[in-house]
Formats: structure tokens, C-alpha cells, sequence
């Protein structure tokens, strides 16, 4: 029998970036947790995981999951050395709101000003886009996100030698590369798979 | 087996670059782990090697990034690299264009069209690859157009739900791969 796409329950579609949190819902049939085995379970990384449609739906193929997940980790949560945790979630923030990613901007824009405590600079991004003024070191950072999301892309030298212009240096710039192709990848998957929605209040 | 990021950017060991991804070694470890799942799997399951292959060189194509284009479209016999050619030169855009759902965000609504794939091109592909096609045109430009509907093409097409997800993990894998080997290389070349 053919699949067919699911229709997702009543809901309100988030209209604004927004640091609140989401839901998200699915437009194709995730794995029921009953039918899961052990090489899908794993492939969550994180069992907490299980809870969510979207990984539930991402685990029909456990080996790219399990792949993606970890690559993921390494590029935001590793604290040696590179770009400070709440610039690579800065970059993260940038990439989305310029694919125009609610959901994920949403998540990665609440890490972000965690970690900056900018919560204002932070908001600014959301509402106004990639072309708000935030400050010399944030607005290099921002560009170059922009640069590498942008197709055709544009990131050169240029961009190098403003992001060592404004204090980073060599590692911070490769984890800053790092962040930004990542959330070209966690993007197309959260826009195309499903669709966010406001969480009851 | 080689690195594909590396081998791309022409990293060699013990210079600069190797040892700076070397800080990020799980990282560099499952992106090619990725790469090595999406076109080298235990399992082909339901999509094919060739079509995984089609499927990456369009994107390549698209992105318009030599080295990995070039990586992606000697993986394909000569018939199906020109078909995908002929697609790639009448399908390269700019991006990310689309709309946004309804309401303040409307006045960034940039939008665009749909593009479909050439008569002599369906002929080639056939008819999954053709709507796995435009499917990715879609993701790879305009991302934020998509819809149950565009998924609804791929499963009238035969993809199943499990091989959407696959592909759309492929689109998306390459969619990363591809801007850090160019990033890197753009870093590569001021050291």
C-alpha cells in the first residue's frame, strides 16, 4: 500500500520568531515507540528522545540519525577551545532565521541568550533579521553565517579576515563554519518533514 | 577508507587544518559516518545506489562548489552525469528564497517558483528520480516552501516514508558537507 502524508490535529502556526518554545508535527508517520528496536533506540543517542515525533520519524534510518546526532553534539557542545558555546548557537540563530526556520531559530535563539545573556541583541536578530546592527563581533559573525548559507555562496577571504578582525582566531572560525553548515543540514530537515506549532498555553 | 571532507579541501596530515579539526574528532568522525551511511550503507534498503548518486550530484550541481561537484558526478555512468547536467545548468538559483506563513513575516516573502524538471530530463530519470528532483530543488533553495504536498509527490512517485526520510537526509547532509568543505578551503587558503 502506498504511505500516505499525515494531517496534523488543530494547531497554530507560530507567525513571528520567537524564543518561546514550540511544538512541531509531523507531515509523515514516525516510528511508534512499540515497534522500535534496539538499533532505532540507540540511534536517539539521547533515550529522552523517544518523547519526539521528529527523532521517532528521523530514526527510520537509524545509521544517518545516529551519525547526524553525534556530529551535532561535537560542533555545539564540545568545550575545548574554538568559538565560545553562545556564538556557535549565535550562528545556528542567523542560519535559521535566514532559511526561515521557526522552529529551529526558536530552540537555538533561547541558547544563545542563555549563553550571551544578549537576551536584547538576541531578540534583535529574531526581529529584524540577518541585517540587525548587534555589535562589531556578533555582526562578523552573523555575515559570515549569512555568506556561507547564501547560494550561490559567498564566503571568502573577506569574511575570514573580518571574523580574526573582531578576536577569532583559526579554531573559532572552523567551529563557526562548523555551525553554520550543520544548521544548513538541521533546517531542510525541521522545514520540510513538518511544521511547528505554538504550544498551549 | 579516506576522509571525504578532507580529501576535498586537501587537508594533509599534520598541517594546520588537521589538527584544528582534530579538536572536533567526533564531529569529523560522523560526518563521515554520514557520508559512509548515505552511500555506503549496511542496507541499500528501498533506494538505490545510483539513485543515492543522481540525487547527490544534483545537489552538488546546484550548490555549484567544483570539488565536490565534480566528487559526486564521477560516481554516475556517463548517461545519467549528462542528464543531471542538463538539469543542473536549467535548475541553478539563488537562495534561500520562499514564503512565510501568513501574517508580519509576509512583507519578507521573497517568492519564487517551483521548478520541474525538463521533458528529456523526466524521460531519463524516470519518474522517481524526476520527483525526488524537484523535491530537492525545493529543499536546497527554498526550503521554506515546503509542504505535506511536496511529500505527497514523492510518495505518489513510490518513495516510501522511510525513503523520504533517507533522502531528505541525504539533500541535508550535502547541503552541510558541501559549505564546510568550501568553508574550509576559503580557510585553508589564508593560513
Amino acid at each position: 500500500m502506498t504511505d500516505k502524508t499525515l494531517t496534523p490535529p488543530p494547531h497554530t502556526e507560530p507567525v513571528v520568531f520567537t524564543r518561546d518554545m514550540l511544538d512541531w508535527l509531523p507531515w509523515l508517520e514516525p516510528l511508534a515507540e512499540a515497534e522500535m528496536t534496539e538499533h532505532h533506540i540507540r540511534s536517539l543517542v539521547d533515550a529522552a528522545r523517544v518523547k519526539s515525533p521528529y527523532f521517532r520519524l528521523l530514526a527510520r534510518d537509524p545509521d544517518v540519525l545516529e551519525a547526524r546526532t553525534r556530529t551535532d553534539k561535537d560542533i555545539f557542545y564540545n568545550p575545548e577551545a574554538g568559538l565560545p558555546r553562545a556564538e556557535r548557537e549565535l550562528a545556528a540563530a542567523a542560519t535559521s532565521r535566514l532559511n526561515g526556520c521557526i522552529y529551529c531559530a526558536s530552540v537555538h535563539a533561547r541558547f544563545a541568550a542563555t549563553y550571551s545573556k544578549r537576551v536584547d541583541d538576541v531578540q534583535r536578530l529574531l526581529d529584524e533579521g540577518v541585517e540587525a546592527k548587534l555589535d562589531e563581533r556578533w555582526d562578523a559573525i552573523v555575515a559570515a553565517s549569512v555568506a556561507l548559507t547564501a547560494l550561490p555562496m559567498t564566503f571568502g577571504k573577506e569574511h575570514v579576515e573580518r571574523l580574526r578582525s573582531v578576536g577569532l582566531d583559526d579554531a573559532a572560525i572552523a567551529d563557526l563554519i562548523g555551525a553554520a553548515s550543520f544548521f544548513n543540514w538541521a533546517n531542510r530537515l525541521m522545514l520540510s518533514l513538518g511544521v511547528p506549532a505554538t504550544q498551549p498555553k | 577508507m579516506t576522509d571525504v571532507i578532507d580529501s576535498l579541501v586537501g587537508i594533509a596530515p599534520g598541517s594546520k587544518l588537521d589538527a584544528i579539526r582534530a579538536q572536533r574528532s567526533e564531529a569529523r568522525k560522523h560526518a563521515q559516518a554520514s557520508y559512509t551511511s548515505l552511500f555506503e550503507p549496511k542496507e541499500l534498503g528501498g533506494i538505490g545506489a545510483e539513485e543515492r548518486h543522481a540525487i547527490a550530484a544534483f545537489v552538488a550541481g546546484l550548490h555549484g562548489e567544483a570539488k565536490t561537484d565534480a566528487f559526486y558526478a564521477a560516481k554516475l555512468p556517463a548517461n545519467l552525469r549528462a542528464a543531471v547536467a542538463t538539469e543542473v545548468a536549467a535548475a541553478r538559483s539563488k537562495g534561500p528564497y520562499g514564503r512565510f506563513p501568513k501574517g508580519p513575516l509576509s512583507v519578507e516573502d521573497a517568492p519564487g517558483p517551483s521548478w520541474q524538471v525538463s521533458d528529456a530530463g523526466r524521460a531519463a530519470l524516470g519518474p522517481r528520480l524526476t520527483a525526488a528532483f524537484e523535491h530537492t530543488h525545493m529543499l536546497v533553495f527554498h526550503p521554506r516552501d515546503a509542504s505535506a504536498a511536496s511529500l505527497q509527490s514523492l510518495l505518489d512517485a513510490g518513495w516510501t516514508t522511510t525513503d523520504i526520510v533517507t533522502v531528505s537526509q541525504l539533500v541535508s547532509f550535502l547541503s552541510y558537507q558541501i559549505r564546510v568543505v568550501s568553508g574550509l578551503t576559503v580557510l585553508a587558503s589564508t593560513l
